[in-house]
């Protein structure tokens, strides 16, 4: 039962890391760059819905739409000011930006909302689940957030597959030239991309900040992180790839943490990873990288 | 143009280079710089501590001076990073600062110490905690030592019999915390408590509790020691509650501000016991001005840093005019290692009756060490009560 | 031919006189300014730290400009390199050994056992390609930092006692000294680093890298970075040339490690000094400054250490100023708009056409 416990407190963790992953890993695809700045996105959006709810006092559905159009709108701004320019510069030039903008994200937050760190109140409201004459509890947000994620997936491989949107964000993964070329809107695809990825972060902030009830202007870096880990586990630029990998990573860091050892959980997480990259160079999911002459 | 853009840059900066030096102009006034974090992860601790001395700093001023000079204060930014602390020390130097306020973290203030022992500063921490820090003998701390409050905390709970079978929940990358569990899990053994799980997290996995909490359930734990700060136990409170996980939790001084957490549900809180130096809703009239000031000024509820902050200014007035009592001669134009030198022994001379000093005031010994007693206070119906 | 490649050679010791030049003037005038009394106590303060991230930027360059993998790893190195000299100069503190040489020889272990580390996890890691290799470094990093928090050595009468656990587990005996103390790391450690030795380290670090960079080995170094099928195709050993810029990459790296434990009295491995946020901090100064470029680099480095201590006057803008600035500058350098502005209005170019008007 207790080892229940745990997988599912690792389910419920990594599912929050797939959804900021998948979000990663758009953006990897399409732009073929590390947006280090998405996980300072799901800040911003932690605390539109937080003040949302505690200053306007909204209803908890009504904030979390503003959240994803904060989010959503900050998104294609970050990607028009900063990434546009450097479209055809190096790629870790675009990093560094990414970088700037991370800081910037985080100490405007600081100025505006303060050091304290606030307490989120959960938006998902219904009592938790007792399974098992109470041994098997199983809080109601985990089950929010497991049945999300995996509507979010279907929901985004359905879109990439059916819409012609879908099948032109494909096309501009594949070949940007060659999209062009056939008449994909490259620019207005990338801005979709960036738009999609960034109201996908509101969703995970409102997520994890409902499962882990703190709110400090940095609170998105360090899930950012593990969720870029995440995507990498999985093979970054695939759907299922951040799915898998974000589900994986959850799970790892909380077993490690219950049967090996507190304190090193984060190497154990990083070090499972190093191992799949070590047997798998491109991830669970990943295509293996042809190499042309 | 690139190179005329860093030609342009570093002519900027040789020029502020310069700027620094040569600040011999006529002061009037006795410089008190402060450091502590104001941007980052820890930056509410030092942003509290700059509004509580500078609530200090304005009574004093307001009311005359030290011994009839003004203060002017100036809090630099260390980020937490001992590095960027001893810069933010030399620029308040090369700004004439005669005694330092700081710093507000361990680490950082380990590293500040070096540098204030060897020119000779006078500095009065505000809740810097480890033993390290007071190893000079210019440095004097206005919070308990992490050691002492570990102890204190066993002791507590052994004597008072609160429970048998206890569980730590602790943050292995975090000095504070660390070294209070250290201490504790000794002085437990002489009380007779069995530790039943002792459970890390670190600064990067500090979102997610259930695993930790699951550990101290399963282990029939009846208490569960959480020496560590608020932020992680509003959200160690919420996860066990989710999970019907009720033992008695007790904590030290870093749980005080969980009660004005903003937005936070403070019925999770009920029951919780803690040692602190410092309680907001106190009833006396020292206390209900400073944080109706600090509300009217800054918005939030004044926690113990910015008490302790605020208590280090008066403590530094009361050592000057102990000093001046006793012949010294402090103007704005002493320089800060003649400062030092009175101030070092006016400190065990004095008694402050301060914020966070209880009944008894606050007392030094010569190594630096605080001479207080922590209290132990329950939440009850959502305020602190005393037991 | 002959002559050609004549030029090339004296234009690119030209260019490396050009910058050993740039370390010791800059070191002359300080000196100078340092004996004038007119350095101000920041900047006095900040000479080593300067230092410090010159000498690792240097070390990550070689990594990133010249051998073409992105490490996200490298203060992981440092890390490395500052807990084993800090390590050895706490064990040697009271044995009477001569100062100099005892850090002397710190800054040799440093170097020696970042090196080691540089080159065992350069044999996996080396693999990888691209964004994979990045985060393993980055995970490396991580896990280094990670197992320094709990780490814990004691030294008794019976020899040195080891744990990852507490230091109660250590079960010491009454006089037992902690070395390394979980959390707290390593305290006291003597301040050793100087100004001087600092750019000593940065001229030794240039001199190791320039020598490789235009030696045999480093051609094909850079072969494979541009091509690496073809260099393959040719004989080139991809593993061997790899892990060989990568070792002195990170040995360098230690080095500045070393200066930074030996400059504070306090050596903690934190998110904030060796994180994934101190390796990010070091590939801007990287990128910055050109990737390829040593100069670059230093100048970089030096640059944006100063630039939030300059700032502070701004006190709660200060941060994000910085941001900002990195963000126009990062625009700056390489959006393609921006350089062709920058080409059309280059005061080089005007001065050059005033001068052909002039003679006309």
């Amino acid at each position: 039962m207790t080892f229940l416990t745990h997988l599912i407190n690792g389910i419920s963790l990594g599912s929050i890391y797939a959804i900021i992953a998948l979000g990663y890993t758009m953006v990897y695809g399409i732009a073929k760059m590390l947006n280090f700045a998405h996980g300072d996105v799901i800040m911003i959006g932690c605390y539109a819905v937080f003040m949302s709810m505690s200053s306007l006092a909204l209803p908890p559905a009504v904030s979390v739409v503003l959240a994803i159009v904060v989010c959503t709108v900050l998104g294609i701004v970050i990607e028009k000011v900063a990434y546009k320019p450097l479209r055809k510069a190096s790629p870790l030039a675009v990093l560094i930006t990414a970088i700037g903008v991370s800081y910037l994200l985080q100490n405007i937050a600081l100025l505006l909302f303060g050091a304290d760190s606030k307490s989120f109140q959960s938006i998902v409201a219904f009592p938790p689940l007792k399974l098992a004459g109470g041994n098997l509890i199983i809080p109601s947000v985990t089950i929010v957030t497991v049945i999300l994620c995996i509507v979010i997936v279907a929901a985004l491989l359905t879109f990439i597959k059916k819409t012609k949107a879908g099948q032109a964000m494909l096309a501009v993964s594949e070949d940007k030239e060659a999209a062009q070329l056939m008449g994909v809107n490259v620019n207005g695809t990338i801005s979709l991309t960036f738009a999609i990825g960034s109201g996908l972060a509101a969703v995970a902030g409102v997520l994890l900040c409902s499962a882990y009830p703190t709110l400090t202007p940095y609170t998105g870096s360090m899930p950012g992180i593990k969720a870029f880990t995440a995507a990498v586990f999985g093979g970054i630029g695939s759907i299922w790839g951040a799915f898998v990998g974000g589900i994986l990573l959850g799970v790892i860091e909380i077993l490690g943490r219950a049967y090996i050892s507190s304190q090193l959980s984060d190497a154990i997480v990083f070090a499972v990873l190093i191992l799949v990259l070590l047997v798998k160079p491109t991830g669970i999911f990943g295509k293996p990288i042809h190499e042309k002459v | 143009m690139k190179k005329v853009v860093s030609v342009l840059l570093t002519a900027a900066l040789a020029v502020s280079m310069l700027a620094g030096c040569g600040s011999e102009e006529k002061k009037d006034a006795l410089y008190i710089g402060g450091i502590g974090p104001t941007t980052g992860g820890t930056a509410i601790y030092g942003t509290a501590v700059k509004n509580g001395a500078q609530i200090a700093v304005d009574e004093i001023n307001a009311a005359g001076g030290i011994s009839g000079y003004q203060i002017e204060y100036k809090f630099e930014d260390d980020q937490n990073d001992a590095e960027k602390a001893v810069n933010a020390y030399n620029t308040l130097k090369d700004w004439g600062m005669q005694i330092l306020m700081g710093t507000v973290t361990t680490l950082p203030c380990v590293g500040v110490v070096d540098k204030t022992g060897a020119d000779n500063m006078f500095q009065v921490t505000p809740s810097a905690s480890s033993t390290d820090v007071i190893k000079g003998d210019n440095v004097f701390q206005i919070c308990f030592t992490d050691p002492n409050q570990g102890t204190k905390s066993a002791e507590y709970i052994g004597e008072n019999n609160l429970a048998k079978k206890v569980a730590i929940i602790y943050d292995s990358s975090d000095v504070y915390s660390s070294g209070i569990e250290e201490k504790f899990v000794e002085e437990a053994e002489n009380q007779g408590l069995e530790i039943v799980s002792a459970e890390a997290f670190t600064a990067d996995s500090k979102t997610d509790f259930s695993t930790q909490l699951r550990k101290a359930q399963d282990a029939g734990a009846e208490l569960v020691f959480l020496p560590i700060y608020y932020q992680e136990s509003s959200i160690i409170l919420t996860q066990a509650d989710a999970m019907g996980f009720d033992p008695i939790f007790f904590s030290c001084d870093g749980m005080d501000g969980i009660l004005t957490m903003e937005n936070f549900d403070t019925s999770l809180a009920e029951g919780v016991m803690l040692l602190t130096p410092f309680a907001a809703d106190a009833e006396d009239e020292a206390t209900k001005k400073f944080v109706s000031t600090y509300k009217e000024k800054y918005g939030d509820t004044p926690n113990q840093f910015a008490a302790d902050a605020y208590d280090a200014v008066y403590t530094i007035k009361e050592a000057i005019e102990q000093a001046v009592a006793d012949g010294a001669e402090i103007t704005p134009k002493t320089a800060s290692s003649d400062i030092c030198d009175a101030l070092k022994t006016a400190m065990t001379k004095i008694n402050v009756s301060g914020l966070t000093g209880g009944e008894d005031g606050l007392k030094w010994a010569e190594t630096g060490e605080v001479n207080k007693e922590p209290k132990a206070v329950k939440i009850e119906n959502g305020v602190y009560v005393g037991m | 031919m002959k002559k050609i490649d004549l030029t090339n050679m004296k234009k690119t010791t030209k260019d490396h006189l050009v910058t050993y030049g740039m370390v010791l003037v800059v070191y002359v005038i300080v000196q100078i300014m340092l004996a004038s009394g007119s350095l101000s106590s920041l900047m006095q303060g900040l000479l080593v730290p300067l230092t410090i991230y010159s000498v690792v930027a240097v070390g990550l360059n070689l990594c990133v400009g010249y051998l073409g993998e992105l490490s996200l790893g490298h203060a992981g190195f440092m890390c490395v390199g500052a807990f084993s000299s800090a390590f050895f100069t706490k064990c040697m503190e009271h044995t009477g050994m001569n100062e100099s040489v005892r850090f002397l020889l710190a800054i040799v272990i440093g170097t020696l056992v970042a090196a080691l580390f540089g080159f065992l996890i350069g044999i996996p890691v080396l693999r990888l390609r691209g964004d994979y290799l990045a985060i393993v470094t980055l995970a490396f990093g991580e896990i280094i930092k990670n197992v320094m928090n709990v780490l814990y050595v004691g030294r008794d009468g019976s020899g040195f006692h080891f744990s990852i656990k507490d230091s109660a587990s250590l079960n010491m005996a009454e006089d037992g000294e902690m070395i390394i103390n979980g959390a707290k790391g390593i305290t006291g450690t003597p301040h050793q680093s100087t100004f001087t030795i600092g750019v000593i380290l940065i001229l030794v670090s240039l001199f190791v890298v320039f020598n490789l960079v235009n030696s045999r080995s480093g051609r094909a170094i850079m072969a494979i970075r541009d091509n690496r099928i073809a260099a393959e195709s040719v004989g080139i050993n991809i593993t061997k040339f790899k892990l060989l810029g990568f070792t002195i990459s990170a040995a360098i790296a230690g080095a500045g490690g070393v200066l930074y434990a030996h400059n504070l009295s306090t050596l903690t491995a934190l998110p904030a000094n060796f994180g994934y946020n101190m390796s990010i901090m070091i590939l801007v100064f990287v990128v910055l400054g050109g990737m390829g470029s040593f100069r670059g680099s230093i100048i970089s480095a030096v640059l944006l250490t100063m630039l939030p201590e300059v700032l502070r006057g701004l006190s709660d803008y200060r941060m994000l100023i910085y941001a900002v600035v990195l963000i126009a500058m990062m625009l700056f350098n390489w959006a393609p708009k921006a350089i062709e502005w920058r080409e059309r209005h280059s005061i080089r170019d005007r001065l050059r056409n005033r001068k052909t008007k002039e003679v006309r």
